[in-house]
């Protein structure tokens, strides 16, 4: 097989049969807990993919997300781009199989009951007591993205223009994705 | 463009009904190719004013169930939708409407980065990129944390809450499972106790 058609199937290093079972049960494990978004589950990713299992390296596993972000489309796509870069398209549809179906089962379940017990104290202390969780899960997920970087003061700038950009415009964040895109490949970042 | 009901142009602005599954599919591919950084924006405008499917309050209402339900927010919100008008068959069309055209987009545009990886220009775009995705990611922490100065727990206890999340999970690295089964019930069990 030619070494690009090996790295679409497979990814470019090949991984050992039950690797590919542990890469589908974490994520199907993290389905249920990405509450706020998949976004959310970012530093866990980080962790057991660059960290635990050393599929990927912080520059690889910042870039994909990056990428999915770059590129239309929901951000549970960084999922599939993480997959592809650990195990080509038998890693996405590890990754991509694990992500969604729990929590689709879930959503699903969820919306039949909660149509019925709208009122729910339960459902009342659930939403009210995750919402500071989530942001926390946020804010984690942009600290952990930002770990190939060393914070020189050129990325900090970068980040806080990137901040007031999206506060205080309603322009498409496509701008400052390529003012980034353009300021790496020029190595100011 | 998704073909709409023959609804009768007289009619006072009535909310429609999706004709098909297949009416599902493509307005929900329409609207994640539109999605640049999150697609959210595109679906309110899509959904509520162009297919007028949803009032305001219906979105909202659908966006919040999307945000509390675990999983990818929109696809969640596709899910419910679509299983409201056609049962799983709606879901499907809708969840495969939002993840399967951009998918197959940004499957192609990782294989030539990965392809491209030797060049070092490439290398520092996505390195850029990465640093202004965390910019991205902060702003929207940025939005929904102004909105807990309305949670019931209080600016105090949510602060210390949504603090002790960040330590927890970017600065000592714990895995989330343990985190979110620690914090999530602590944090259920205040709001409970705030809520009576």
């Amino acid at each position: 097989m030619p070494g690009w058609l090996h790295a679409l199937l497979l990814g470019a290093t090949p991984l050992p049969a039950g690797d590919w079972l542990a890469l589908f049960t974490h994520f199907l494990m993290l389905s249920l807990l990405a509450v706020g978004g998949a976004i959310t589950t970012v530093p866990e990713m980080q962790r057991y993919l660059v960290g635990e299992m050393g599929w990927l390296s912080d520059a690889q596993f910042s870039g994909s997300v990056a990428l999915a972000q770059a590129a239309p489309g929901p951000n549970v796509l960084f999922v599939a781009v993480l997959g592809f870069n650990v195990g080509g398209l038998a890693g996405v549809l590890a990754t991509m199989c694990g992500t969604l179906l729990p929590s689709t089962a879930l959503a699903l379940a969820a919306a039949r009951w909660s149509a019925r017990n709208a009122q729910s104290p339960w459902l009342n202390a659930f939403t009210t007591g995750m919402a500071p969780l989530s942001v926390g899960l946020l804010v984690a997920s942009a600290w952990v993205l930002l770990e190939p970087v060393d914070l020189h003061v050129p990325a900090a700038l970068l980040v806080a223009a990137t901040l007031l950009f999206m506060l205080r415009t309603k322009q498409s964040p496509m701008w400052p994705i390529a003012a980034g895109a353009v300021a790496g490949a020029l190595g100011w970042v | 463009m998704a073909e709409l009901p023959d609804t009768p142009a007289a009619m006072p602005a009535p909310l429609l009904r999706p004709a098909s599954p297949a009416a599902l599919f493509s307005a929900f591919t329409r609207l994640a190719l539109q999605g640049f950084g999150g697609v959210l924006p595109v679906a309110q405008r899509e959904l509520v004013e162009r297919q007028r499917w949803l009032t305001r309050d219906e979105f909202l209402a659908l966006l919040g169930m999307g945000q509390m339900l675990p999983g990818p927010n929109i696809v969640n919100m596709a899910l419910i939708f679509g299983d409201r008008f056609f049962g799983w068959r709606g879901a499907v069309a809708a969840a495969t409407g939002v993840l399967a055209a951009p998918l197959g987009l940004v499957l192609v545009l990782a294989f030539l980065a990965q392809q491209a990886q030797g060049l070092s220009a490439v290398q520092g775009a996505l390195r850029g990129m990465g640093v202004v995705a965390a910019g991205l990611i902060l702003s929207t922490a940025w939005r929904l944390g102004s909105g807990l100065r309305r949670n019931r727990l209080g600016v105090p206890l949510g602060a210390a809450l949504l603090l002790l999340t960040v330590a927890c999970i970017a600065v000592l690295r714990w895995p989330l499972v343990a985190v979110v089964l620690a914090l999530g019930p602590l944090a259920m069990a205040l709001a409970w106790r705030k809520g009576r």
